[in-house]
């Protein structure tokens, strides 16, 4: 069991900053993610998009952004739960709260801080009426281990660099390879579509574009898809296993099912005091949560995750006196020893000159 | 400036008459946002960077469009539901050729 001071689920930038200024007040921090890495859509969708309304930053490359908040918060030493998804929430009778992912690591804290953004990051699936039958025999939408398919018959679909990548390394580990895209051009780094087009004319990717895959086949277990050509039409393809990989899809997910209140697929909380939920010590904070006038941007997440914090500290130390300082004043003291501070003026008293 | 008609078919196959701005700079999902044509959370996940294709939509009437960048073609390429047609909401901004411009949105991806 993981114990904390604030559970933090989503390692966006909102999640990331909330670090810090629970660090201020020597509160210790935990985060959560869906994704291997640090960042939300930040690092996942655009780190290569600049930001022009960071306030003091002109312009910042969204990966610079969290590389910068990752630095900012290092000296108060997080710990994170990566590439595991927050599924529940049990209160206990001491009022902690216990957060378990779907990998069944377990966290334990008197505060939960959701910064979840638009959600947990799913597979997108396509649409196949059937597929979700399927799923686990022989359907995949992420590879986990890729052994799993030696000496497998194995089609995958999608026209990006996982599936360009995963069609080039299974080309030597599965029996057989075979790529279906809708389209004639590869959206993916040109040397993998250098690679896979090589693939193709060696035999040792079958490669097939203009096509999509809209059936599957089978006795319990992946047997064949149907595949649609544009002009040649339907036809059968034998395959163990079908692996379609179209990127990744932000879905609230099982905190829909906390009992926390939802209007407009996000959290409502309290905007007036604290960004608390209608849950007594889970907060809601950045483009996860709503209220009257709420504007989705990072800036309003960082202000929104430094207002919890106080009140998050109220909870955590009841009756504890404490007044904010400013960081120029009071310096940034690390869990890690680190100490940063102000220089102090150099003084000369006149007699020693 | 003037403001353009637009006709929007939602997801439920209800058609919205809408007047949209063209000096906002606003882009087609905006509009669909804006006017709440589509559940909050369901259109514009990305923002409008053409990176999701949650504001697909198809094109019925004749307007000429402007040409599709490469950012919005390689995201058709992927997504679902994809007709000939299609078009990315978000990458089309609203401008006073469009008057009279008709589209259905695409169905949500689940």
């Amino acid at each position: 069991m993981i114990t904390t001071d604030i559970i933090i689920i989503g390692a966006g930038p909102t999640g990331l900053f909330t670090v810090f200024e629970a660090g201020l007040l020597k509160l210790k921090c935990h985060l959560i993610d869906a994704l291997p890495q640090a960042g939300g859509q930040c690092a996942e969708i655009y780190p290569k998009k600049p930001i022009y309304d960071i306030p003091a930053f002109p312009e910042v490359l969204a990966g610079d952004l969290v590389d910068n908040l990752m630095e900012q918060i290092k000296p108060f030493e997080p710990g994170f739960t990566l590439g595991e998804r927050a599924d529940t929430i049990e209160k206990q009778d001491d009022g902690t709260f216990i957060v378990t992912t779907n990998k069944g690591t377990q966290h334990k804290a008197p505060v939960v801080a959701i910064a979840g953004g638009l959600g947990s990051f799913e597979p997108r699936k396509p649409p196949i009426a059937n597929i979700t039958d399927y799923e686990d025999k022989g359907v995949a939408y992420i590879i986990r281990d890729p052994e799993i398919y030696r000496n497998k018959k194995v089609v995958i679909a999608g026209g990006g660099d996982s599936a360009l990548d995963w069609s080039i390394f299974l080309s030597d580990v599965a029996k057989e390879v075979t790529l279906v895209h809708r389209r004639n051009d590869f959206r993916g780094a040109l040397d993998s579509v250098e690679k896979v087009a090589a693939l193709a004319k060696q035999g040792k990717v079958n490669l097939i574009t203009e096509a999509e895959v809209i059936d599957i086949q089978g006795n319990n277990t992946v047997e064949s898809v149907t595949i649609k050509h544009k002009t040649e039409g339907e036809f059968t393809q034998k395959t163990d296993c079908f692996i379609p990989l179209f990127g990744l899809l932000p879905k609230l997910g099982p905190i829909a099912n906390w009992g926390l209140e939802i209007e407009k697929n996000a959290i409502k909380v309290n905007n007036a005091l604290d960004y608390q939920t209608n849950i007594e010590g889970i907060y809601a904070i950045g483009d996860v949560n709503t209220y009257p006038g709420k504007l989705k941007l990072i800036l309003c997440g960082f202000h929104e995750a430094t207002l919890m914090c106080q009140s998050a500290y109220k909870r955590i130390n009841p009756g504890k006196k404490y007044v904010m300082k400013y960081t120029t004043v009071g310096g940034v003291a690390g869990f890690d020893g680190s100490m940063k501070v102000a220089k102090k003026e150099q003084v000369l008293n006149i007699k020693d000159l | 400036m003037t403001d353009v008609t637009l006709n929007i078919t939602d997801r439920e196959g209800v058609i919205h008459q809408v007047e949209a701005p063209t000096d906002m700079a606003m882009n087609l999902m905006e509009v669909i946002k804006g006017f709440e044509l589509v559940p909050e959370g369901t259109i514009g996940t990305c923002g409008g960077m053409a990176m999701c294709a949650s504001c697909q939509c198809y094109v019925t009437s004749n307007h000429e469009l402007p040409e599709m960048e490469y950012d919005e073609e390689a995201m058709l390429a992927e997504a679902f539901h994809v007709e000939e047609n299609s078009r990315l909401g978000c990458q089309i901004n609203i401008t006073p050729e469009l008057d009279g411009l008709a589209v259905t949105l695409a169905p949500e991806e689940l």
